[in-house]
């Protein structure tokens, strides 16, 4: 129990603490398992060379706010315009779900059998609608849809075949890949290959 | 003993990244192709994260009951619902889906 509570305090990111209890309930080797999990953690390094951006956040706080740096608490901070909007949104973002991530932990930790089976209720579905309720209005040129759907893609794609994690950071790759074809279409004309229509997934 | 030098290492590891994130120099990201990357990366990752949260299941790709939730929130997108609406139609299409069988 003390376990994993811990793991919801100090590593704080879904993601990496499922990958991580997973490997090591499969009688994975500990190091094996903390890279699988830091492997699945690796994005939010990207998110903070957003957040740095829009939080403009002084130099002392970062390492504070740093540990809050995660999927969800990117997604609302970048909805918002405006440094102070987006800063309201992470602080809020980040200390409810920072609160109610461990309070819920603690009460799983103590006897989740009595809840009951969550996928009945539809609860995981919600994860999903948040991200598409985030990303939505993310998506206003061409540039994003296509690097929207370049990235279902890849995603979905590379699932099967690579560890957990990986295919989403190859997914980042969309990036790179839309900017280039981009560049190249105003260099002149090109047959470069857009993805769109792809991002309501 | 073990469990603790995961936990340790997966909470040291992750807690970098994220730091490290926020640590790029200021006048690095003034440069208008990094700021052109970091607006372009979270929509990649946001798409393939719904993407996956969607139609994975460990390593294979499913089609079930959060398939149509998401639909259902795709439609409640486009009718310009508002963010907490979006969310309980995905919750409920993907219940009732299931509760029907699928």
């Amino acid at each position: 129990m003390w376990q994993t509570c811990a793991l919801s305090l100090l590593v704080f990111t879904g993601a990496s603490q499922f990958a991580l209890v997973g490997a090591l309930a499969a009688g994975g080797n500990p190091l094996t398992a903390a890279a699988g999990a830091f492997f699945l953690g690796v994005r939010n390094a990207f998110y903070g060379l957003r957040l740095s951006q829009s939080l403009a956040l002084p130099r002392a706080v970062r390492p504070f706010a740093a540990q809050w740096v995660i999927d969800e608490t990117a997604a609302v901070s970048l909805a918002q315009t405006g440094r102070r909007a987006a800063r309201i949104g992470f602080g809020v973002t980040g200390l409810t779900l920072y609160v109610l991530w461990n309070l819920t932990t603690l009460l799983g930790a103590l006897g989740a059998e009595a809840i009951g089976d969550t996928d009945a209720w539809g609860l995981d579905a919600a994860g999903p609608a948040v991200f598409l309720a985030l990303l939505a209005p993310m998506l206003k040129t061409t540039a994003e849809r296509a690097v929207a759907g370049l990235a279902v893609v890849l995603g979905l794609g590379l699932l099967p075949v690579l560890p957990a994690g990986v295919p989403v950071l190859m997914a980042a790759l969309a990036a790179p890949v839309v900017l280039y074809l981009e560049g190249r279409r105003r260099a002149g004309r090109t047959a470069g290959r857009v993805d769109t229509g792809e991002e309501e997934r | 003993m073990n469990t603790w030098i995961a936990i340790g290492a997966t909470a040291l590891g992750c807690y970098a990244v994220k730091l490290a994130g926020l640590l790029v120099p200021a006048g690095l990201l003034e440069r208008p192709l990094v700021r052109r990357y970091a607006a372009l990366l979270p929509v990649a990752l946001l798409a393939a994260l719904t993407a996956q949260q969607t139609f994975a299941d460990g390593h294979a790709l499913v089609l079930d009951a959060r398939a149509a939730g998401l639909a259902a929130a795709v439609v409640a997108l486009i009718l310009r619902a508002p963010f907490l609406l979006v969310v309980a139609a995905a919750v409920v299409v993907t219940a009732g889906v299931r509760a029907l069988g699928g």
